[in-house]
């Protein structure tokens, strides 16, 4: 099975897609990547994924599997040279219960914060330090979280090290202090300066184009606004 | 009985939980499955322990999982966690392309099954609406799904006659949806658009480990009643 052909449905620009890179590259998978536009989706990725309608997809042979996490994780079990997430039981639950802390406390409050403008900007970019906070306790005293090498929280996190210095230039927001988060910014500096991450990042000068005019769309529509009150203003 | 002290539990199996959570629930049957022997300790609401607090510092919530000192949080963490230290009756599939299907499944589940559900619990007029139309559009995907893998020779997700990772996921469905229809004053469940959820609903209740833990029904929407009550600022109907 695992010498089957790999193709996976990408988006330039898409942190979620980036970990599928980042997972097949770093176990030397061989794939072919299709660029997918998500602003005018094509029947392909329609068809492979009716549910969700979203990027990464990954196509392994017949097999289709989509989100991310869930994709990282098949590549784990699928191709199990260079593991990804770690062997003991209670290290591969800690590492899971912090890809989804970091998901739901950090990603989603970030852009958030990336997308709001004045006082719910503020709130959204408080949030967001608050979980740094706790990810900077997890990740002291460590080189990565994968400790030697990368492991699935160092992929599931690595966004961090990228998008989030784009979203908080755009959104003019400072959500990594270095000084107040001294582990975290040095592994942010491990993570961007190993090749496989290093290597495989989309264009900055094009990420912040893009994120302007996302920020600047989404701020202007209609359904930004339950959004923000059910996240914001609970 | 249990000491304060996470690390006095070497080699023991203690679950903190609340009677009336579902999250809870689905770590309880997937032990139970197993034939996994714990300590419930039913924790106070209002009032949260020490050993809690201690436990989960992150999101001060249960279910938590302690074994060997260990505590874990987070329902579905908690499960892979049991699936991977106890080896015997599977609840997740061999195969990794199933085990990637299984969690598609229970990620679905949670973010347009039961996010929509518990959202739509605590809100009112058009914002409840919108919750309900959600839910309503995430219950036919969930049809859907039931109609393709399930008929009278597999009655459930898990295959065959055995209830796996996606039923245990999806299990809260038969004894909480009704409470929050009735709490929350809207209807989703309908047996004629979704028959094949029904059956699936129906031989998940019997399910001999899982028929005795179901709370009933009235004895929820009590709770859940006050809960509402309390979230939306209402003033008691009765």
């Amino acid at each position: 099975m695992a010498e089957q052909k790999v193709k996976l449905l990408g988006f330039w620009v898409s942190p979620f897609a980036y970990r599928v890179i980042w997972a097949l590259k770093l176990k030397g998978i061989d794939y072919e990547y299709i660029e997918e536009d998500i602003f005018n989706k094509s029947p392909l990725l329609l068809q492979l994924n009716p549910i969700h309608k979203k990027v990464p997809v990954l196509i392994h042979g017949d097999r289709v599997i989509s989100e991310s996490y869930v994709i990282v994780q098949y590549i784990d079990e699928t191709w199990p040279h260079c593991p990804l997430l770690p062997q003991d039981p209670y290290e591969r639950a800690m590492a899971r219960f912090w890809a989804d802390f970091a998901e739901t406390k950090l990603l989603n409050t970030a852009w958030l914060g990336l997308c709001a403008r004045g006082a719910e900007r503020e709130k959204a970019a408080k949030l967001a330090m608050e979980a740094v906070e706790k990810i900077e306790e997890v990740v002291k005293g460590k080189k990565l979280f994968g400790g030697e090498s990368i492991g699935y929280l160092d992929i599931c996190l690595g966004w961090i090290s990228y998008w989030l210095p784009v979203w908080e230039e755009v959104g003019s927001m400072q959500i990594i202090d270095p000084i107040k988060f001294p582990a975290t910014s040095s592994w942010m500096n491990t993570l961007l300066h190993h090749p496989v991450i290093g290597d495989n990042l989309p264009g900055r000068d094009a990420m912040i184009e893009y994120f302007q005019k996302r920020s600047k769309d989404i701020y202007e529509s209609d359904w930004f606004k339950d959004i923000i009150r059910l996240h914001l203003h609970p | 009985m249990a000491s304060g002290s996470v690390a006095d539990q070497e080699g023991q199996v203690m679950l903190l939980g609340f009677w009336f959570s579902p999250f809870v629930k689905r770590v309880e049957w997937a032990l139970k499955f197993k034939g996994i022997e714990y300590d419930y300790v039913e924790e106070d609401l209002t009032n949260k322990s020490t050993l809690l607090l201690t436990s989960n510092p992150i999101h001060k919530k249960v279910p938590v999982l302690i074994h060997n000192g260990n505590p874990i949080a987070e329902s579905l963490v908690i499960i892979e966690y049991i699936d991977e230290t106890w080896q015997q009756n599977p609840i997740l599939p061999q195969d990794p392309y199933e085990r990637a299907m299984a969690r598609f499944w229970a990620n679905f589940i949670e973010q347009k099954v039961r996010e929509p559900a518990r959202e739509a619990l605590f809100s009112k007029g058009e914002q409840q609406e919108k919750k309900v139309k959600e839910l309503k559009e995430g219950m036919e995907v969930v049809e859907g799904e039931a109609k393709a893998k399930l008929n009278d020779k597999t009655l459930f997700f898990g295959g065959g006659n055995g209830v796996g990772y996606v039923d245990i996921v999806l299990g809260w469905t038969c004894n909480w949806m009704e409470t929050i229809e009735e709490v929350g004053g809207f209807k989703v469940l309908d047996p004629e658009s979704q028959p094949q959820f029904h059956k699936w609903m129906a031989n998940f209740r019997e399910v001999p480990f899982i028929k005795p833990t179901l709370e009933p029904k009235e004895k929820l929407v009590e709770f859940f009643r006050m809960v509402r009550q309390d979230r939306l600022g209402l003033v008691a109907n009765k």
